[in-house]
């Protein structure tokens, strides 16, 4: 099968890299300040900036994954497709304002505005760099795996290719190039699936239930119903949804984003933008599933390999034949580089503006300098990324995805709306709640089933009478509330004097962001 | 403190209430809805899978309910901040 498409897939796949490459061209040449690096000057607009959300966020779980669940599971895949939408509505309400209006580049600018920058900023970096670290590592090992099944190519090469891909477009292209390549990523996914999830709705005379209503007719009337194959036991659901909710409020190259649109209006417009697009390609991916469930079979597309990930693609294939096929390898090509490129550049910031301008260099570092330290940052993690991706080739890592999201939900999440709204919140209350989030999680995972059974292979009988051992599957719900009873102790016994004043000023500038009159000419936005 | 000092930091009150209330409502609702339907899932699995008609179950319905309601209430929150908000931010701004 893929000795006859491969031909069409790695066609698609050099005109992908030939256009992206271009754009990282062009946008390496107006790529010369922190601002642009960054932010892209904050010249990109809401349209833009809401397929560019949408292009970080749907990784290649999101199409080939959720598919593969829907496939073989029926309804039970839609419980992730929502708990990947429903924490934008969250960034929106909550983060937005406050995150654009005092923040520069990251969230920790917004955490430690009214804190102490060292402490508070080491923290947030430890933080963002572990919810990173395990999201780029799920990422690559997917990928490997994924273009090695899609396009053949040896598991290694593929992890090196993506590499060097992103670290391309990050290094020379910055928050301009990666921008690009989401938007261009996010109208491919977008254009595939509503393509592929049309040609399945005209063998049902466009009307979905006749869809369901033929999966139900063939494998039981089950497929459309809530199953504990996906997501077993009942707090283990709702933790599974708290992480996702709350963790996607909290990821940070997501909230990274909002620094690239000029205003906070715009920033505004983008979210909504992302929230019905990312809305819109999930119902699509649930048809897609079915579709795959009923035109290819469940049978079919395990027998093709990949964990079910070849749903989609067996179906394009099924329905558009060999070409489609070809096409949708590359979607989901395209679908890696860009979040992986999303990722890289959060993890630079953080390394660049949050440990080194403004922990090491204390905010004095020129920014010649600063670029230089991004540009060596992401040959770093470019680098780590890659190793890693190579050394973890065959492991369980699937864990490492969710492990990302109960982290940013965690320790992210607690501190930043503490820090946003919660005039008594203190550096020592702010250190303590990242840390006990971030430790919390991983401990957590590590003495539950994910890892104990899942990676290590222990049988789920031998460990559960431990007294270490915990149930849960998904930590967020300890983790969180952890976090947050963490934060409020902490803050509580360590009081500071001026706290009112400072609370007041960062309110301030919450509503009126750094236009506010009172304090034009400070150059507040240096300042972040 | 000036006058205009006093009238503004009155109505930097004001607009972090209305914003407060507007956010929080907004996010209490997306919790309750998702969280709802989250807690159906994890408790009353039978309830989520009644059918209503050959290949429509109930969550069938609502799954795609949560979605459209997040974008919905969305663009409720957006139409408020970029009308009706900005407008009295820019309006208490100029009064100071």
């Amino acid at each position: 099968m893929q000795s006859q498409t491969s031909n069409i897939s790695i066609a698609f796949f050099f005109a992908f890299m030939a256009l992206t490459l271009a754009i990282t061209y062009w946008a390496a040449k107006r790529t010369k300040t922190t601002e642009t690096f960054f932010a892209a000057g904050g010249e990109i607009t809401a349209w833009q900036n809401g397929w560019a959300l949408a292009g970080d966020f749907l990784s290649a779980a999101a199409l080939l994954g959720i598919a593969g669940i829907v496939t073989s599971n029926g309804f039970d895949g839609m419980v992730y497709s929502i708990g990947w939408l429903v924490g934008w509505p969250i960034i929106l309400f909550l983060i937005v304002e406050p995150l654009r209006n005092v923040g520069k580049f990251t969230f920790a600018d917004v955490v430690a505005y009214r804190l102490s920058q060292k402490p508070v900023r080491s923290a947030a970096a430890i933080g963002t760099l572990a919810v990173i670290s395990f999201y780029l590592i799920a990422q690559m090992v997917a990928t490997g795996a994924l273009i090695k099944l899609l396009f053949g190519i040896p598991y290694s090469w593929s992890v090196i290719i993506v590499g060097t891909a992103m670290l391309i477009y990050v290094l020379f292209g910055g928050m301009l190039a990666t921008t690009w390549v989401q938007v261009v990523k996010a109208a491919l996914l977008m254009a595939g699936g509503a393509f592929l999830c049309i040609l399945v709705l005209v063998q049902f005379q466009m009307n979905p239930v006749r869809l369901f209503a033929a999966a139900a007719e063939r494998y039981g009337a089950n497929v459309l119903q809530p199953g504990s194959r996906v997501v077993s036991g009942q707090w283990d659901a709702i933790s599974l949804g708290l992480g996702l909710m709350f963790g996607t409020a909290a990821m940070p190259h997501i909230l990274m984003r909002v620094y690239t649109v000029k205003d906070v209006k715009a920033a505004r417009l983008s979210i909504l933008y992302a929230t019905g697009l990312i809305g819109a390609f999930h119902l699509m991916v649930f048809v897609i599933g079915f579709g795959a469930m009923v035109i290819v079979g469940p049978q079919a597309v395990l027998k093709a390999g990949g964990g079910g990930n070849m749903a989609a693609p067996l179906l394009a294939q099924a329905v558009g034949g060999n070409a489609f096929f070809g096409f949708i390898c590359a979607v989901a090509f395209a679908t890696m580089l860009a979040v992986v490129a999303g990722l890289t550049l959060s993890g630079v910031a953080t390394l660049c503006h949050d440990l080194w301008t403004n922990v090491i260099r204390a905010g004095k570092a020129t920014e010649s300098e600063q670029l230089k330290v991004a540009r060596v940052a992401t040959i770093i993690i470019a680098v780590v990324a890659v190793v890693l991706g190579i050394l973890f080739e065959g492991q369980n890592v699937a864990f490492m995805a969710g492990l990302a999201f109960s982290v940013a939900c965690a320790a992210n999440f607690p501190s930043l709306v503490l820090a946003i709204s919660w005039k008594r919140f203190t550096t020592q209350g702010a250190v303590a709640s990242i840390l006990v989030g971030t430790i919390g999680s991983i401990v957590l995972i590590c003495l539950s089933p994910t890892i104990q059974v899942d990676v290590l292979g222990k049988s789920l009988a031998d460990i559960a009478e431990a007294w270490w051992f915990v149930p849960l599957k998904n930590p967020a719900i300890v983790a969180m509330p952890l976090s947050f009873a963490v934060a409020i102790a902490v803050s509580v016994a360590t009081p500071v004097m001026d706290a009112d004043r400072t609370f007041r000023e960062m309110q301030r500038r919450i509503l009126m962001g750094p236009s506010d009159p009172a304090r034009a000419g400070a150059g507040s936005r240096e300042e972040g | 403190m000036t006058v205009s000092s006093k009238a503004l930091e009155r109505g930097m009150i004001a607009l972090a209430r209305s914003r407060l209330t507007v956010a929080a409502s907004l996010s209490f609702a997306m919790i309750a809805i998702y969280f709802g339907f989250m807690g159906l899932f994890a408790f009353a699995k039978p309830v989520l899978g009644t059918m209503l008609a050959p290949g429509l179950s109930l969550c069938i319905v609502l799954g795609p309910l949560v979605i459209i309601s997040s974008f919905l209430l969305c663009l409720i929150y957006v139409y408020w901040a970029n009308t009706i908000f900005d407008r009295n931010v820019k309006s208490t701004m100029e009064q100071a």
